[in-house]
């Protein structure tokens, strides 16, 4: 039998190898080395970090595929990047320069505001944000190999994350108490396929691995999610936006390898320097808000 | 009997299930205490840079070769069999147990991972049913991401299995088993299983004296 590339058991697996690590933002192939060598298990090669994308304003859109190239050539860690939700040739680019994984990102502005990205339609894997279990299997659905609960990405504030993975994790308990006559029912009040609805209660977690992403900025965070269940940590401004990005980002991975030894968490959580300027989600007008974006 | 899976970074959870899943217990190992009263260790796939540079950081890797040296029985999957190999052609750190050398990303990037079925002669021994013709076990269903290839073996190292075109994708030397696909991400536990008699020949051969 011949070789067959671009499966889901393929696509999957890729984000299975990537638990318990913690995948940076990086904006340069200089950044994506120091990730690297701080034990970043993959990197997300965009043109701005999302704190900056907050503060130029505009429209963000996919970065320079010369910059991703770069990226892709400087190191031997797994290589991500974004597209805008809905915009299929974007998510196209990103495939023929030979990124590992696609993120359909809320970050970016969206450039359809019906439909995300039929990504079964491609060899390459795709990650996609959720904010409850019904987007998450929506994405899933459509294709989605691996998901990240949102938080409120380039603001330092993790408390939209916590809301957003306590929400995914608290519906599954809920599904998983639920008697099987309630299954359908509950499907349609989430808007999820009815069998991506069964699998999880079966699985008792999501079908694809699902990380933590936005907001995170300390070794404490990234300790804080995983105790709350998911599968790994994304960090994208929260490294390059503080004072000593080469020391945190090494901090951070070793807090989400020990994230249940709070010694170890206390102890490489000294003498950091400075965290980025955090923003209180709070503050922040609703019009503003990433998160909400994705149907 | 209880088995250690490395814990530090990637798929060692799947190891897990199979593990009970075949009755055996195992315990997680993130620190070198952890290593105690091990009878074997699999170090899962995963970044083998990052879970080499958390096993430098947290004084593991020494331990770990310490283990080996007693005769324990050691199984590397994808990034474990970058670790155990004595040479990767790139600098990270290594355990250098295994006289092997391999490529890392060696079919490309992600869009080269592919599914492939698997001839491997030493799943016989655990006396599977042979396929329908007789002509032999059922092939393994090799599940290679972002994979790397063993590109040399020393004269001590036994080929478990090549792709048709001839790249080997698992070997054995003594109690040290290197799989550069991912057994753990099947529903087959013949490579477990293979491993666990390993295990016993191993303690068969410390008992004996005959382990050098």
């Amino acid at each position: 039998m011949e070789k067959q590339t671009g499966t889901l058991a393929v696509k999957r697996g890729l984000a299975e190898m990537l638990k318990g690590g913690v995948i940076m933002d990086v904006v340069t192939a200089e950044q994506a080395k120091i990730a690297e060598g701080a034990g970043a298990c993959a990197v997300m090669a965009l043109e701005r970090v999302p704190a900056d994308i907050r503060a130029d304003g505009g429209v963000a859109r996919m970065s320079d595929p010369g910059m991703i190239v770069d990226i892709i050539a400087a190191v031997s860690i797994p290589v991500m990047a974004k597209c805008r939700i809905g915009h299929f040739v974007e998510a196209q680019v990103l495939q023929a320069l030979g990124v590992d994984y696609v993120d359909e990102s809320e970050v970016l502005t969206p450039a359809d505001e019906e439909h995300h990205v039929d990504k079964h339609a491609f060899a390459v894997p795709f990650v996609c944000g959720c904010r409850n279990l019904g987007e998450a299997l929506r994405r899933i659905g459509e294709g989605a190999a691996m998901i990240r609960t949102k938080g409120e990405a380039g603001t330092g504030d993790v408390v939209e994350a916590v809301r957003h993975a306590r929400a995914v994790l608290g519906e599954i308990g809920r599904l998983q108490q639920m008697p099987t006559e309630e299954l359908m029912s509950f499907a349609k009040e989430i808007g999820a396929p009815h069998e991506l609805v069964q699998e999880t209660r079966e699985l008792g977690r999501l079908p694809v691995v699902n990380f933590a992403a936005g907001g995170l900025a300390t070794p404490a965070d990234a300790a804080l999610m995983m105790q709350l269940g998911v599968d790994g940590v994304f960090v994208g401004s929260g490294i390059f936006k503080s004072g000593d990005p080469a020391s945190r980002a090494k901090a951070i991975v070793a807090a989400t390898t020990h994230y249940n030894d709070a010694e170890i968490v206390a102890r490489v959580s000294k003498g950091l320097g400075e965290p980025m300027v955090g923003r209180q989600v709070q503050d922040i007008p609703t019009t503003e808000l990433l998160a909400g974006r994705g149907w | 009997m209880q088995i250690g899976v490395l814990a530090l970074q990637g798929a060692f959870r799947e190891h897990g299930v199979i593990l009970r899943r075949i009755g055996v217990a195992h315990r997680e190992v993130r620190l070198p205490g952890h290593l105690r009263g091990l009878d074997g260790l699999i170090i899962p796939g995963g970044e083998s840079t990052t879970i080499g540079k958390l096993a430098r950081e947290y004084s593991l890797l020494r331990p770990m070769r310490a283990l080996a040296h007693e005769g324990k029985a050691v199984w590397g999957t994808c990034a474990g069999a970058i670790l155990l190999a004595k040479q990767a052609g790139s600098r990270q750190p290594l355990l250098g147990l295994m006289d092997i050398a391999v490529q890392r990303n060696a079919f490309g990037r992600q869009l080269d991972s592919f599914e492939t079925p698997l001839e491997v002669g030493a799943l016989t021994a655990l006396g599977e049913a042979s396929g329908a013709n007789g002509s032999g076990p059922r092939p393994f269903h090799g599940v290679f991401i972002r994979a790397p290839l063993i590109s040399s073996v020393g004269s001590g190292v036994e080929v478990l299995a090549r792709l048709p075109t001839g790249e080997v994708v698992a070997a054995r030397q003594d109690g040290m088993l290197a799989t550069v696909f991912h057994p753990e991400l099947t529903d087959d536990d013949r490579f477990h299983r293979l491993f666990l008699d390993m295990i016993a020949l191993q303690r068969g051969a410390v008992t004996a004296g005959s382990y050098d």
